[in-house]
């Protein structure tokens, strides 16, 4: 049963209906943990003993990073899998990933430089995980640049997979360099996130967040991997189908 | 296709390469000129005060190292490309790993060994005590051929493209960050004059790394560049 | 906490509401665009189903 599952969704077609009817049931519990999560971000949690209220920023920046790290991996997984075994499906969500993956990226390091200045009293710092997150988001620019160079969308999508897979094997090198680093050319302030313990009134609406985030990203995946897919199979009888009906 | 005639053709391959660069030799000084203007540019930049261009000197260093690097890589499958032999390569018999890597030996033997030769000049120029300036010259013999294998795998990814060039320099400038990293690192807790092994396996064991694994990107990526 | 404390974040209003400002303008935009690519290509793919059958007619 599972292998007839599988097999139809190797198909486009039944991916994109698919794809279509999972969207609601995601973006829904999405929002609703988007709110309860600000509500206890923003409202519910004390202020900080030495950061004010401004340390509710990490309520979107600590996600953020993390989605960033995570789209990656996925993204070159995704790749992977369709590197090896030439699945279509695999290569859409590989690029359809790209986008999303940098904006996250880009979120964590605006997020992170805003909160920089009433921190360390500047806009930017070459904290070692602003800077791996800037070296982050290059990696994801390249993915994209890459993919719009190559007209053919499925070389394209091998040569982003090699790319991405390069990628993803230099970010622990290049996170483990930079904190190395940083760590010889650290300035007078010490990271307050590295607090090993959290409050619970805290490590809650970041989970809250991080969960809601996560699930924004599936459903925003799979409303670009349908317009992959329409791109792709733009000459295929069910594709002309659905544009005559809209 | 016995490892006899694999060994023959790895050095055939360099061989030959060698024997077209050297036929050009005027262009064999381009890397050189562009590493020793670039990092030139610095003080005139920056200004002449010895303490600050002593402080500066490994990470501006290794930066035109790698900016050098990086312009002349793209020319490691060009001209391959533009006749047809590439192709030829992927159908012979022979791994791709293994032909790759005698392309990359050659084009570091032409490109990155002079950047090598010239670097201890370029440490007198900005004023690095000596000790940083053998210390400059093994992270160089380690980093440079890091730089053209990582570089290799970008070549391979855009060979094809019309624009090629600038998208090369987006794909490959991230990942020589580790590289810069340490180098300059090593360069300059040498001129602090403290040990340097630590540093120095980190580069070692990057290089390894790039060895065993880029031969093979570079190989899948010519594939998918030339399907 | 109330309402005036809410805006005013302890006096790091501006920080905290444009962090969360331009989060929501990113996850937003990245909602519409796909959105408004999809009307885009259905457009277009019927658009040129149309040439076509105007071009056999």
């Amino acid at each position: 049963m599972f292998n007839n599952f599988f097999h139809r969704m190797a198909s486009p077609k039944h991916f994109y209906g698919l794809a279509g009817i999972l969207i609601p049931w995601l973006a829904v519990p999405c929002l609703l943990l988007t709110v309860a999560g600000l509500y206890y971000g923003l409202v519910k949690a004390p202020p900080d003993y030495q950061q004010g209220d401004s340390y509710r920023i990490m309520f979107i920046h600590v996600p953020a990073a993390w989605m960033s790290l995570f789209i990656y991996i996925v993204m070159a997984g995704a790749g992977a899998i369709g590197l090896i075994w030439r699945i279509k499906l695999a290569e859409v969500v590989a690029i359809s990933s790209a986008p999303i993956g940098a904006s996250f990226t880009f979120l964590a390091l605006v997020t992170g430089s805003i909160w920089g200045k009433p921190m360390w009293g500047t806009w930017w710092v070459w904290d070692a995980r602003l800077t791996s997150e800037l070296i982050l988001l290059f990696l994801y620019l390249g993915v994209i640049a890459l993919n719009n160079a190559i007209d053919d969308k499925r070389t394209a999508a091998r040569a982003v997979a090699i790319l991405a897979l390069v990628g993803v094997i230099n970010i622990p090198i290049i996170h483990y360099s930079v904190e190395w680093w940083n760590t010889l050319h650290q300035g007078p302030t010490v990271t307050k996130f590295d607090k090993p313990s959290i409050h619970l009134s805290m490590l809650i609406p970041l989970l809250l967040m991080a969960v809601a985030f996560k699930l924004y990203y599936a459903f925003v995946v799979l409303m670009r991997a349908r317009c992959e897919v329409l791109e792709r199979e733009r000459n295929s009888g069910w594709v002309k189908e659905l544009a005559e009906k809209t | 296709m016995n490892s006899d005639s694999l060994t023959r053709a790895f050095l055939i391959l360099i061989r030959r390469d060698l024997m077209l660069a050297v036929r050009h030799r005027a262009e064999m000084a381009n890397p050189i000129l562009f590493f020793v203007l670039v990092t030139s540019l610095f003080p005139l930049g920056i200004g002449a005060n010895p303490a600050l261009l002593q402080a500066v000197a490994p990470g501006v260093i290794w930066v035109a190292a790698l900016l050098a690097a990086l312009l002349s890589i793209e020319n490691v499958f060009r001209s391959d490309f533009e006749d047809g032999s590439l192709e030829q390569y992927l159908l012979s018999s022979h791994p791709v790993s293994v032909l790759v890597l005698a392309k990359i030996t050659a084009h570091w033997l032409i490109t990155g060994l002079p950047l090598l030769l010239i670097s201890p000049l370029l440490g007198i120029l900005l004023g690095l005590p000596v000790d940083a300036i053998k210390v400059l010259f093994i992270t160089l013999l380690l980093g440079t051929p890091v730089l053209s294998l990582i570089g290799a795998v970008g070549v391979a990814l855009t060979v094809g493209l019309r624009k090629g060039g600038m998208i090369l320099s987006l794909l490959v400038l991230p990942l020589y960050i580790p590289v810069l990293i340490f180098a300059s690192s090593a360069v300059d807790t040498a001129a602090a004059g403290l040990p340097v092994t630590a540093h120095l396996s980190l580069i070692a064991a990057l290089l390894l790394l790039a060895l065993s694994l880029s031969p093979f990107a570079t190989a899948a990526a010519l594939r998918v560049s030339l399907s | 906490m109330n309402l005036e404390e809410f805006f005013n974040m302890g006096g790091y209003a501006f920080y905290v509401w444009s962090s969360y400002g331009i989060a929501l303008l990113v996850l937003l935009v990245n909602i519409i665009a796909p959105l408004r690519q999809r009307n885009k290509l259905l457009n277009k793919i019927a658009d040129t189903a149309r040439r076509q059958a105007r071009r056999n007619a």
